[in-house]
């Protein structure tokens, strides 16, 4: 009897499937890798004004059910870095094609802001890879941003990728000239030539167009409101 | 790092390794015993060298050749740099010399370590072994020929090993890591625009795209038969302009113990001109059956007999069945002629019917096995309680007459997402190209006989032919997206062992929810499949698992242990498709009919066992 009390005391300590005072023991070991990563980086030219150059980066590290994902994205023009920011999040798989995403971003430019981020990511019904995150600044504003795109072969080696960003805030920051509402809008196709799974050089044609209030006040700067533009770039992963 | 120059043992006709291992090991002085070194050594593919783990740095590594009735003993040395084992693939034994690290007490072998299995042989028959570590079964391998104690069945002149793999230069962890970042990477067959507007121009466009949206919404794609390619195929390790050859006179009967020792591909396996009289499946003699082809899944054996009655070169043809390329052999009267090779078969396309996923309809507890197999259109049915992975609502307990192969019949990931294209029938009426075919065990030329599992006979009726005690379900499932394979949802270090008592006799239903052919394998005792076989059901130790099929086998526990039951597929067991089976030992009192004495390193007594009774049914 003590036997038994001592062999269900250990056994309800032992993790499912690593039990180790049950009989016919089975350690899970030696199965091969278990933590990965695809972290895609992208960088291209454009030649806006004196040259506008744009990298963008997306990925995780971890395995199956757990990952920290990385995000980046800037952009240099006339020699001068005009936005960069960075994201680190943890991400927990909720659902076969679904992660729910929390942790932080950080702006550099245009304004040093920290941001919490929270999101989901994932494979939408008819293979939309869809991002959306919400941000909280330090200074208390809620924006939030959407982004979908879909590879389509032409061929096995030439995509075809649609992608589309959509941006909006919950609230003025009249400090960055962003009224509430949708704020701007990216939208483009991507083509490339993977002569690799793992490189690729591409060509994107991005319209982008600010909205809303913040069109308005982007006006009155007598900024642009609306770019249509090509990129030439290398899409990589590792 | 040992670098042998390995072309020597691979271009040594088979014949010559069986002359030259007789010679190497006198029969009598050292019966049963063998070293094996796990090593890396440079393979060369395509004129290309790259290093591979090896055995004896060869791939494949020396046959064993063992009696039934003896008693093997074989060394394993470790000379690489990352733990290793050594798995006899079919052998009945004790769990310890089973060889999967992690399992009865087995840790698997340390680099500079070695390993002396020991085991009696208490069977004949064509097996194999393997590395059962990380990926190494990539080319850690070898072919097993166990002589009957008594005269074979079914005599031959000759006899040959004819072992299938594939090999790829790539580092086999790294492929690993590209499925799991993108388990598209290898699929270079993926459906493109171009062939969006071809199918418009032959359905009409309505059709073309109401296909791509059914797939679409799912997100699943009906070109995924393999997860990698990019492997040369071998035949006993030797590339098709390699040329393995079969030497036979006209007249005699030659027997070829075909073994998938691949990683990750099955074979349609066919001699145009000769037909082959399937004699064993997985190392158990059946009733003779003449084939002009098998399917045969990652780990599966079959023995056949073969009787060429002409002096012409006889290709031994294995194609993969994403048909990416072939391994071939030649059976001829002499070395250096080859036979045609036949002209190459379109891919097949996955049909929705291949559709695992498609079971939520079931949901009924008692649904008996006539509404299963008439049932087409298993999406419809209202099916309380599924989770969002839709793959709830089918009951534990179907219950199955003998001898089903069961359909399940289509239906959605989420069942009702599929309502329109079921009843409109899209997918049947408006098939797509002639030359393509659609579905998973298709393109076979018509009037050919294929090996179906319904062909097999045990040569010899079971004595036990009982009932089941219990039925364990076992789902094949996984997440494509994510590379994630799983049995009932669970990768291998989540999921909770299966335990059966000594002695019960136990079903297991594999259904199968994912578009992929799984072959399952049990280590340890051989399991019957309900083919339909009366009291013939056929031993075997790898069963097919058809996309969106379901398959049952049972079996009477009767080897203590804690065996591990899993998908081959080299990736789909190491991203998790794995699980234990374990046999709890006997009683004392039933100690004395353990058929090898098995004794298990952490011997609880009997009476705690109340307690795990629970885990069974998973």
């Amino acid at each position: 009897m003590r036997r038994m009390l001592l062999a269900a005391l250990l056994g309800s300590f032992a993790f499912p499937g690593i039990g180790w005072a049950e009989p016919g023991d089975v350690v899970a070991m030696d199965h091969g890798p278990e933590t990965f990563r695809k972290i895609v980086v992208e960088a291209d030219y454009a030649a806006r004004h004196g040259g506008l150059w744009r990298w963008h980066a997306d990925g995780w590290i971890g395995g199956d059910s757990e990952r920290v994902w990385i995000r980046s994205d800037g952009e240099i023009e006339d020699g001068r870095v005009h936005e960069a920011e960075l994201q680190v999040l943890y991400g927990w798989n909720v659902h076969p094609f679904w992660d729910v995403l929390l942790g932080v971003r950080q702006d550099f430019e245009p304004d040093s802001e920290t941001y919490l981020a929270a999101g989901v990511t994932g494979l939408a019904p008819y293979f939309f890879e869809t991002d959306a995150t919400a941000f909280l600044s330090a200074g208390g504003d809620l924006s939030a941003r959407f982004e979908q795109s879909l590879d389509l072969p032409v061929t096995q080696k030439l995509i075809a990728e649609p992608h589309v960003e959509l941006n909006a805030f919950a609230q003025d920051v009249p400090e960055r000239g962003i009224g509430a509402g949708f704020s701007s809008i990216e939208a483009g196709l991507q083509l490339r030539y993977e002569i690799t799974r793992k490189f690729a050089p591409y060509a994107d044609l991005v319209w982008e167009r600010v909205l809303g209030e913040t069109a308005s006040i982007a006006r009155g700067r007598g900024e642009d409101v609306e770019n249509l533009t090509l990129h030439i770039g290398i899409r990589t992963w590792f | 790092m040992m670098k042998t120059q390995i072309r020597i043992s691979l271009l040594t006709p088979a014949s010559l390794v069986l002359a030259a291992t007789l010679a190497a090991a006198p029969y009598d002085a050292l019966a049963g015993t063998y070293d094996l070194t796990v090593a890396k050594a440079q393979i060369e593919v395509d004129g290309r060298a790259f290093e591979k783990l090896t055995v004896n740095g060869s791939v494949p590594g020396p046959t064993l050749r063992l009696r039934e009735g003896e008693k093997a003993t074989i060394t394993v040395a470790n000379e690489t740099d990352e733990p290793t084992s050594m798995h006899w693939h079919g052998i009945l034994l004790p769990g310890i010399m089973d060889g999967a690290p992690g399992f009865n007490g087995f840790m698997g072998i340390a680099p500079g370590a070695s390993y002396t299995y020991t085991f009696d042989i208490r069977q004949s028959g064509t097996y194999w072994y393997h590395s059962h570590t990380g990926t190494q079964d990539q080319s850690v391998l070898g072919a097993i020929v166990i002589e009957p104690a008594s005269p074979p069945p079914f005599p031959a002149e000759r006899d040959y090993v004819v072992m299938l793999g594939d090999i790829t230069p790539e580092d086999s962890d790294r492929v690993l890591h590209n499925l799991k970042a993108d388990p598209g990477y290898y699929n270079y067959n993926k459906r493109t625009l171009i062939d969006f507007f071809g199918g418009a121009r032959e359905q009409g466009i309505g059709a073309a795209l109401r296909d791509r949206l059914d797939w679409g919404e799912m997100r699943m794609d009906p070109t995924d038969l393999a997860d990698v390619t990019g492997y040369a195929f071998l035949v006993n390790g030797k590339q098709p302009v390699e040329n393995e050859t079969f030497v036979f006179k006209k007249g005699e009967r030659v027997r070829l113990r075909l073994i998938n020792g691949s990683a990750m591909t099955l074979f349609d396996v066919r001699i145009p001109g000769l037909k082959m009289k399937v004699v064993a499946a997985d190392g158990n003699d059946v009733e003779p059956v003449a084939v002009d082809e098998i399917r045969m899944g990652v780990a599966e054996r079959y023995d056949v007999i073969v009787e060429p009655s002409e002096d012409v070169a006889y290709t031994i043809f294995a194609e993969s069945i994403d048909r990416a390329g072939y391994a071939r052999a030649t059976l001829a009267a002499r070395e250096g002629v080859e036979g045609p090779i036949p002209q190459r078969r379109p891919r097949a396309l996955l049909a929705m019917d291949d559709m695992g996923a498609a079971h939520d309809g079931h949901a009924g507890p008692d649904m008996k096995e006539e509404n299963a197999a008439t049932d087409d259109h298993g999406g419809h049915e209202d099916h309380g309680g599924h989770d969002s992975h839709g793959h709830e609502g089918h009951g534990p307990a179907m219950e199955h007459g003998e001898g089903h192969m069961m359909d399940h019949g289509e239906g959605g990931h989420d069942g009702h997402q599929m309502h329109d294209m079921q009843h409109d029938g899209a997918m049947h009426e408006a098939p797509s190209a002639p030359p393509r075919p659609v579905g998973w065990a298709s393109g076979f030329p018509a009037g050919s006989k294929v090996l179906a599992y319904e062909d097999l006979r045990a040569r010899a009726p079971h004595a036990d032919n009982r009932p089941p005690d219990r039925s364990v379900e076992m789902r094949l499932t996984g997440n494509m997206e994510r590379y994630v394979w799983t049995l009932n949802d669970k990768r291998f270090h989540e999921a909770a062992p299966i335990r059966v008592r000594y002695g019960e006799r136990v079903r297991i239903d594999f259904v199968n929810e994912t578009m992929m052919a799984h072959p399952m394998h049990l280590h340890g005792m051989f399991f019957e499949l309900e083919n339909g076989a009366g009291t013939h059901r056929p031993l075997k130790d790898t069963v097919i698992v058809p996309p969106g099929k379901s398959v049952s086998v049972i079996l009477t526990a009767r080897e203590a242990g804690a065996w591990p039951l899993h998908c081959h597929l080299l990736y789909h067991m190491a991203s998790g498709m794995m699980t234990a089976f374990i046999v709890e030992p006997p009683d004392a009192a039933e100690a004395g009919i353990t058929p090898d004495g098995a004794s298990l390193p952490l011997a609880i007594s009997h009476d705690g066992h109340g307690g795990h009774a629970g885990h069974g049914g998973i």
